[in-house]
């Protein structure tokens, strides 16, 4: 049922995404039938065939079937963006964290909460719309391919007449949406349901997280054996099994091991770990597969089998220095340096006056940390350190909690603005056209941070200056062939890629420690013995000593 | 006493020393490339090679281990102290005034004392500890969690690497003192052909050539 399910989706999605490798477009070819393999045809639906005015109107239809779904999401990550963590009680969720890239939602709204699987969330001071239109059931199961949301107008989709210069949340030029085509092609949610979102993170294709960009709404082989159509052909929620629009998988409350694997018939299944479906015991049981699955006591099996991210021809952003923005050309006019050059020969900025310096990689080495799957935040009430990098989101693990292993990272390096009387990191208020403080329009941090603060509700000393800030986003997906997976002597050798870390120990690493040193100098002492033995053998020219003795 | 040309060392001790050299020559190429001393071949290779022929080098010691038991040979590898003096004196100070080596083979001991005891040696100290610090390095999941176990674990490692540096010091001294005395070929020959030279009694002539003639050559 489930495979049937799936399969559906994926013709839907290929053809979903014949659109997306052209002109992201609203004239995609018809969908397959919405949901192959299901009972239900929606297209049929006479309450679908009418002339929507508005997302929440079509939300409206879908909830006279589905009479719980509204609810459910509404009690979703998805809408809430509030996560009070399970173990150390803090309030996370977009709602709340501050970031290294834009920063904070709050201050922020109508383009940040484009994104929002929501209509109309404009204060982030407030909790999101709770009518139950509100919820947007179309940006994850919208199945035309024609669906998207406007980059501008806090979840809802452009309609005719589309204004001049509208942009979609994946950056296109908008077009004007079709609800009713949308409402009749609902299914399950594709790789672009979830990927127009999720992999434009940050303000672009593949800013934020480096292993999810628009690489993976087609993805080769090479870049992600299991959403590859050429390999297993998933779908985001093929992994990312939700249960009542709740889904497994979370950056906060990470799952960095599993020991219960695939777990008996019956059991749970919202388990989003490699384990859940390759076992606790992945490879073969031969010598050398024996020998790999010794390495997952210390190993998330992310750390071989993500090579590098950043994979697939999309760069991701590295570095950010937010204190650079803002110098202006001599006429007075933003700035857009474009000294980076993408794989596929695209150009991509390096300097923005209203964002500030940036670096870009493609295949990035990952950073490595023990990680034992929660994750804590700076948040703007804690008091940070300005005399160091400031940790955005410290990652914790421990050798020996028996949970934690040895993770991969993208560590995003960045610069940005803090408090300075009460070193807190700062919110700030950069998106807003017609306002006279946000800084892409006014380009004065003062007037921005203060905005920003104003809107968080935060308390503010009115100083402020920048410091260093690293960031850490868990490596998992873009999983490659085994073929390429890390090598052993990646890390097992000299300033391998483990090097640095502690509790774990590495042969191959360190030839030349005290044993080793020793070691060379007994071979050495025994070599300049036996030469000094036989030098005097010739020299007193008795050769092999008598043998005579016959 | 009789110098005969008398079979010495049978196939299967042929057969156990030269094998047992060549696995312990893999290992040390594959060991060394594991410990970094070398990138000849690559970790993973090596890896399964090393874990391999030490599997197979052990085996050969259970089979060495049993034929020297069965056969009695196993007091040929008793130490003893008489005669080691000379044999150290020659090695240090005769072999270079053209003395003649101190120690003549006899039936029941091919091996000089020094010999002998470093044999002895090598076997109930060196090997042992090899493969009981390379079994423990193998199965370290089996025994080691946590940092503490990674420090056990470096341990372990480090007197592994210990041992194959002494074993490197033994091989390198073996083969240079076959060079001393009847020179290296007439060392080497008894190992591959099995016959060498030792002096006989009376009573050990006159029952080898009535029990086992075929231990027993003309010439060598």
């Amino acid at each position: 049922m489930r495979y049937n399910l799936f399969t559906g989706s994926v013709a839907a999605v290929l053809l979903g995404l014949a659109g997306i490798t052209g002109a992201w477009a609203q004239d995609t070819a018809a969908p397959q039938i919405p949901g192959s393999g299901s009972t239900a045809d929606h297209s049929k639906f006479e309450i679908l065939q009418k002339d929507f005015q508005s997302g929440p109107e079509v939300t409206e239809a879908c909830l006279s079937c589905h009479t719980e779904a509204s609810d459910q999401v509404m009690h979703s990550i998805h809408f809430q963006w509030d996560f009070t963590h399970p173990e150390t009680g803090q309030q996370l969720g977009k709602s709340n964290v501050i970031n290294s890239f834009c920063g904070s939602v709050a201050g922020n709204e109508p383009r940040c909460t484009s994104c929002h699987a929501g209509y109309g969330w404009e204060d982030m001071s407030q909790p999101p719309p709770q009518q139950s239109n509100a919820v947007d059931c179309l940006v994850c199961h919208d199945r035309s391919g024609q669906y998207t949301k406007s980059a501008t107008l806090a979840g809802n989709p452009p309609l005719a007449p589309v204004p001049q210069g509208m942009k979609t949340i994946t950056g296109a030029d908008a077009w004007p949406v079709d609800l009713a085509k949308a409402a009749q092609s609902v299914g399950m949610p594709g790789r672009d349901n979830c990927g127009n979102c999720h992999f434009y993170g940050g303000g672009g294709d593949n800013v934020k997280h480096g292993d999810l960009s628009s690489a993976l709404y087609s993805p080769a082989k090479s870049v992600d054996v299991h959403m590859s159509p050429e390999g297993e052909n998933f779908t985001c929620s093929t992994c990312h099994v939700s249960d009542q629009h709740q889904w497994d998988g979370s950056r906060y409350a990470t799952h960095a091991s599993d020991m219960v694997g695939t777990g008996k018939p019956g059991s749970a299944r919202t388990v989003s770990t490699c384990q859940s479906c390759h076992g606790t015991d992945p490879h073969p049981a031969n010598i050398k597969g024996m020998k790999l699955n010794d390495h997952t006591d210390k190993l998330a099996c992310q750390t071989c089998h993500i090579p590098e991210f950043a994979r697939g021809g999309v760069a991701t952003k590295t570095f950010w220095d937010w204190s650079t923005a803002g110098r202006l050309s001599p006429e007075g006019k933003p700035i857009a340096e474009h000294n980076f050059t993408q794989s596929d020969g695209k150009e991509l900025h390096t300097y923005l006056s209203t964002k500030g310096d940036f670096e870009w990689e493609e295949d990035v080495v990952p950073y490595y940390a023990w990680f034992d799957g929660q994750v804590e935040y700076t948040t703007a009430d804690r008091v940070i350190d300005p005399s160091k990098p400031v940790e955005v989101n410290p990652i914790k693990g421990d050798p020996d909690d028996g949970v934690s292993r040895i993770w991969p990272f993208k560590r995003m390096v960045g610069r940005q603005a803090y408090d300075t009387e009460l070193n807190h990191l700062v919110y700030t208020h950069v998106w807003g056209p017609t306002t006279d403080t946000a800084f892409w329009t006014n380009f004065d941090w003062a007037k921005a941070i203060d905005a920003g603060m104003k809107a968080a509700g935060a308390e503010y000393s009115g100083k402020f200056d920048f410091v260093d800030t690293y960031m850490y986003w868990p490596t998992t997906h873009m999983v490659a062939p085994a073929a390429d997976a890390v090598q052993c002597e990646e890390c097992h050798s000299k300033n391998g890629r483990m090097a640095g870390l502690t509790g774990v120990y590495l042969p191959g690493t360190d030839s030349t420690g005290i044993v080793g040193l020793l070691g060379r100098l007994m071979v050495l002492a025994a070599i300049a013995g036996v030469l000094f033995h036989a030098a005097l053998r010739v020299i007193s020219g008795k050769g092999k000593g008598g043998h005579k003795h016959d | 006493m009789t110098k005969r040309c008398v079979k010495v060392y049978p196939r299967f001790e042929r057969f156990w020393h030269w094998s047992q050299m060549t696995l312990i020559m893999a290992l040390l190429f594959t060991g060394m490339g594991l410990n970094g001393v070398h990138s000849l071949i690559p970790f993973g290779p090596a890896v399964m090679l090393h874990t391999i022929i030490a599997f197979a080098l052990m085996a050969l010691w259970v089979f060495a281990a049993f034929w020297l038991f069965t056969t009695g040979t196993w007091r040929q590898f008793i130490p003893t102290t008489e005669g080691m003096f000379q044999v150290a004196r020659f090695y240090a100070y005769g072999v270079f005034k053209g003395e003649e080596h101190p120690y003549k083979k006899i039936f029941w001991r091919k091996h000089n004392p020094l010999q002998a005891a470093t044999y002895f040696f090598l076997k109930w100290v060196i090997f042992p500890v090899i493969w009981i610090t390379g079994l423990a390095y193998l199965s370290y999941n089996f025994w080691g969690t946590g940092a503490e176990g990674a420090q056990a674990l470096w341990v372990v490692s480090n007197l592994h690497l210990l041992t194959a540096y002494v074993i490197v010091v033994f091989i390198i001294v073996h083969v240079y003192l076959l060079t001393v005395g009847h020179g290296f070929r007439q060392h080497v020959k008894p190992m591959i052909t099995g016959y060498d030279d030792i002096d006989l009694t009376p009573e050990q002539e006159a029952y080898l050539e009535t029990n086992e003639p075929g231990r027993l050559k003309p010439e060598c």
